[in-house]
């Protein structure tokens, strides 16, 4: 149990080192405000995929709907701090989108993670695009125009924060019983409920934590940018998440932060060749899926423990 | 009172009829076999009792708290919650997952865990976690795989695979037990290992099993009671000695591939 603890507290160290590292840098005018968008872009994508991976990964269902409960979460934050522009108000956003989106999430799981494959990408690609020509049709969202000028209350600090909260609690629920159950699901659906495990309930479980993800990460990037519209949340947001999880790994979660990463630093070096850059994703994606299917690190993940267990005994072999 | 009591079951595959008026029961602590040639049903009465395909028509209860109670139409799931545990003919291993997440899946719907102690990694999540897991490893001693609890399910040795389709099954805390051609694939050594695990099951564990079977010198061995199924309707049942004796199903056999039976 204190190891467990130790290798918690490890992940809470190395956490803290990077936001070290990107805070030292800005004081020291390495980083500039350009750059510090584009992390804090980055780490909203953190949160994207990550979330998105435990649907598609761990529980392994094809959903195509992120976006549409990023807007969710972009719109509650935007309506609440409008009239209530202070931090609280932002964090009640945040709250409201996520019950919101969890909501809905559950009430469209339920019948569609019967489905399989194509047609769960489907329905779930459907229900995202009724969310968001909903919103391109009211009034209190402001329409197709979108709600600018709002207050900001995320900095690139807060929303690093977060995304470490968010992997963590991922990361932690996938290694207990939970997730156990929902590997099982994925791996075997009929032994799966052979043992007790209710199918439904645990892929249900998976595609609602991951909706509430993606609300979290509209909250965020709707704050962050001061402003949203209808055209932020299409059907290419999903899929430019479905990319990062793709090539970062179905199922590995450190391959999705390292995904998100890089592909936020192309991005930006590609900033200039809007067109060129979605043939070339489109290029690394036929590529990956032709020499490695899996994706960058298949479903590998990153280990404190076994990290540790390897350094200790390469060093006693050593002596 | 019969801990499983199986009355009038009938499943149709459009034309074709594959239990056919079938009933049955199961007392407490019973080892009941089901045999009969190829193609005779005994699968899908497996499935039917587990849930997986629901009857045509026909009655399956079984004895909660003293008082039967009624299974058809429940989920597959609830039904392994009531106690129905089964391994399959053909292996259905958590095969990306290792040998220990197998058995610890099994307890999941017997341990109660708060979401918010997973995620907070709270005392009482190690507490719950050590406990499964010391529950899942003595499990696997008794069937020797106690070796391999770090091993991914796909890369075990097949006779290991079928033994950590038993202990996954008992990992549930059935009150019945189904096993499905247990000793299919296995050499006569392994087979009587198993003859004996199967016993030592009955016996430490308390359980009722039905077992399908084709090596007959096992069910002979083993079984208390055999029900005999030939085109999905039940020609013979009584004591083994009664059943290799009876024509009906001498004739079965005898009609069939299955030669080498008695
Ligand atoms: N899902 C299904 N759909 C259609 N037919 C089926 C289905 N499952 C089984 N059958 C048919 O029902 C009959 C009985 O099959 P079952 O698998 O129960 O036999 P069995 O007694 O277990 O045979 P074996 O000893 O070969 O395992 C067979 O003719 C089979 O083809
Ligand atoms: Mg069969």
């Amino acid at each position: 149990m204190k190891r467990n603890l130790r290798e918690q507290f490890i992940w809470l160290l190395i956490a803290f080192g990077g936001w070290l590292i990107i805070d030292l840098l800005t004081f020291g005018g390495v980083i500039n405000s350009f750059m510090l968008t584009i992390i804090t872009m980055i780490e909203i994508n953190v949160i994207l995929a990550v979330s998105l991976n435990l649907i598609l990964g761990i529980s392994g269902q094809f959903s195509l709907g992120h976006a549409g409960f990023m807007a969710i979460g972009a719109y509650a934050s935007a309506i609440i701090t409008q009239s209530l522009p202070t931090i609280w108000g932002f964090f009640l956003s945040i709250i409201v989108g996520i019950v919101i989106s969890s909501f809905i999430a559950l009430i469209e799981g339920i019948p569609t993670l019967r489905l399989r494959g194509d047609y769960l990408a489907i329905a779930t690609l459907g229900v995202s695009e009724i969310i968001r020509i909903t919103i391109n049709n009211l009034e209190i969202t402001n329409g197709p125009k979108g709600i600018y000028n709002l207050p900001q209350f995320s900095n690139w600090s807060l929303v690093y924060i977060v995304a470490c909260i968010v992997t963590l609690i991922i990361v932690n629920l996938i290694h207990s019983k939970t997730g156990r159950a929902i590997l099982a699901v994925r791996d075997n659906e009929i032994a799966a409920s052979a043992v007790g495990v209710n199918p439904t309930k645990y892929k249900v479980i998976a595609f609602t934590v991951g909706a509430a993800g993606a609300s979290l990460a509209g909250s965020l990037y709707a704050n962050y940018i001061q402003s949203v519209t209808p055209g932020d949340f299409t059907f290419m947001q999903s899929i430019s998440v479905l990319i990062m999880v793709v090539l970062g790994g179905v199922g590995s979660i450190t391959g999705s932060v390292l995904a998100a990463v890089v592909l936020g630093v192309v991005d930006t070096v590609l900033q200039n060749y809007g067109a060129l850059r979605m043939v070339l994703y489109s290029l690394i994606l036929i590529i990956f899926m032709l020499f490695r299917p899996a994706g960058f690190l298949g479903n590998w993940e990153f280990s404190v423990k076994r990290f540790f267990t390897k350094q200790k005994s390469s060093r006693e072999n050593k002596s | 009172m019969n801990l499983l009591e199986v009355k009038n079951l009938t499943k149709n595959f459009g034309g074709l009829t594959a239990v056919d008026d079938v009933s049955l029961h199961v007392a407490d602590q019973e080892l009941v076999a089901l045999i009969g040639p190829n193609g005779a049903g005994k699968t899908t009465i497996f499935n039917l009792l587990t849930g997986v395909n629901t009857p045509s028509s026909g009655t399956i209860s079984l004895k909660i708290d003293e008082k039967l109670q009624l299974l058809n139409q429940q989920p597959v799931s609830k039904i392994a919650d009531l106690g129905l545990a089964r391994t399959f003919q053909n292996i259905r291993l958590f095969e990306q997952m290792t040998v220990l997440d197998n058995v610890m899946v099994a307890m999941t719907s017997k341990v109660s865990e708060n979401p918010l102690s997973e995620v907070l990694r709270l005392p009482s999540f190690y507490e719950k976690e050590t406990q499964m897991k010391d529950k899942a490893i003595k499990l696997l001693e008794l069937f020797d795989l106690a070796e391999s609890v770090d091993q991914k399910a796909s890369n075990l040795a097949y006779g290991q695979q079928r033994r950590l389709e038993i202990v996954r099954a008992l990992a549930t805390e059935p009150k019945l037990l189904f096993l499905d051609e247990p000793a299919a694939g296995m050499n006569p050594r392994e087979t009587a290992e198993l003859t004996a695990s199967i016993k030592m099951i009955q016996e430490k564990f308390k359980i009722a099993i039905i077992l399908i079977e084709h090596d007959m010198k096992l069910v002979m061995e083993l079984a208390q009671r055999i029900y005999v199924l030939e085109y999905g309707r039940l020609i013979a049942e009584g004591q083994p000695k009664e059943i290799q004796n009876n024509p009906e199903v001498i004739r079965a056999y005898l009609g069939g591939d299955d030669l080498e039976l008695f």
